[in-house]
């Protein structure tokens, strides 16, 4: 059994903790997401009331992961932080650049389909994934 | 930045493990520095000077 193994110390159980509650809100917000976009067609026949209520979880969930991302950041030591941050900020740029470039290809007749938020998400996460991936590299 | 991690870590002989435990950061933030591919915040510096009862200045050298 390695070393590291046999004993974990306080701040590696809190990271630990800190990432599964970021992975519960994450899941609870796609649920909510899932139940916003496809409940008001699918469950309860657009009912304004049921779907302002799904509305308010929904951003309720979303509030909490925000939050519990934080959470995580704050926890993680200053080498794991500033991988955190250099991937954020990649994605940022990222993000805005596509989202403006993608904007104007469907003002100018570029794109055949109409352009959708759920794309500049995918973007967004695989930009932060292949970030966060990189950051890791270069500092092992 | 230089240092001289690598040197104390092995007279105390202590694996980059045990020494991420002792200062609350990942293995990885350890290797980083010793590789000089990281260079530590100055509370982090402090904290492994106390931990080898060293100076600062004993453990990091300026290139």
């Amino acid at each position: 059994m390695t070393d590291s193994m046999q004993q974990r110390s306080s701040w590696e159980h809190q990271n630990q903790s800190n990432t599964k509650r970021l992975a519960v809100w994450t899941i609870a917000w796609l649920i909510t997401t899932a139940l916003l976009a496809f409940g008001p067609k699918f469950l309860w026949d657009y009912n304004s009331t049921v779907s302002i209520a799904a509305l308010l979880l929904n951003l309720a969930t979303g509030i909490a992961m925000v939050l519990a991302n934080k959470q995580l950041l704050q926890n993680l030591d200053e080498l794991e932080r500033r991988i955190f941050l250099d991937a954020s900020a990649t994605t940022l740029g990222v993000g805005l650049v596509f989202a403006g470039t993608y904007q104007l290809m469907e003002g100018i007749k570029l794109l055949p389909f109409e352009p959708r938020i759920a794309h500049l998400m995918i973007v967004m996460a695989l930009t932060f994934l292949i970030a966060t991936f990189s950051g890791k590299r270069r500092f092992s | 930045m230089k240092n001289r991690l690598k040197v104390l870590r092995a007279e105390y002989d202590w694996t980059q493990a045990r020494l991420a435990r002792e200062l609350d950061v990942s293995r990885q933030t350890v290797n980083a520095i010793e590789t000089g591919k990281f260079d530590p915040s100055l509370p982090l510096a402090f904290k492994l000077a106390r931990l080898f009862k060293l100076k600062v200045e004993d453990i990091f050298i300026e290139d």
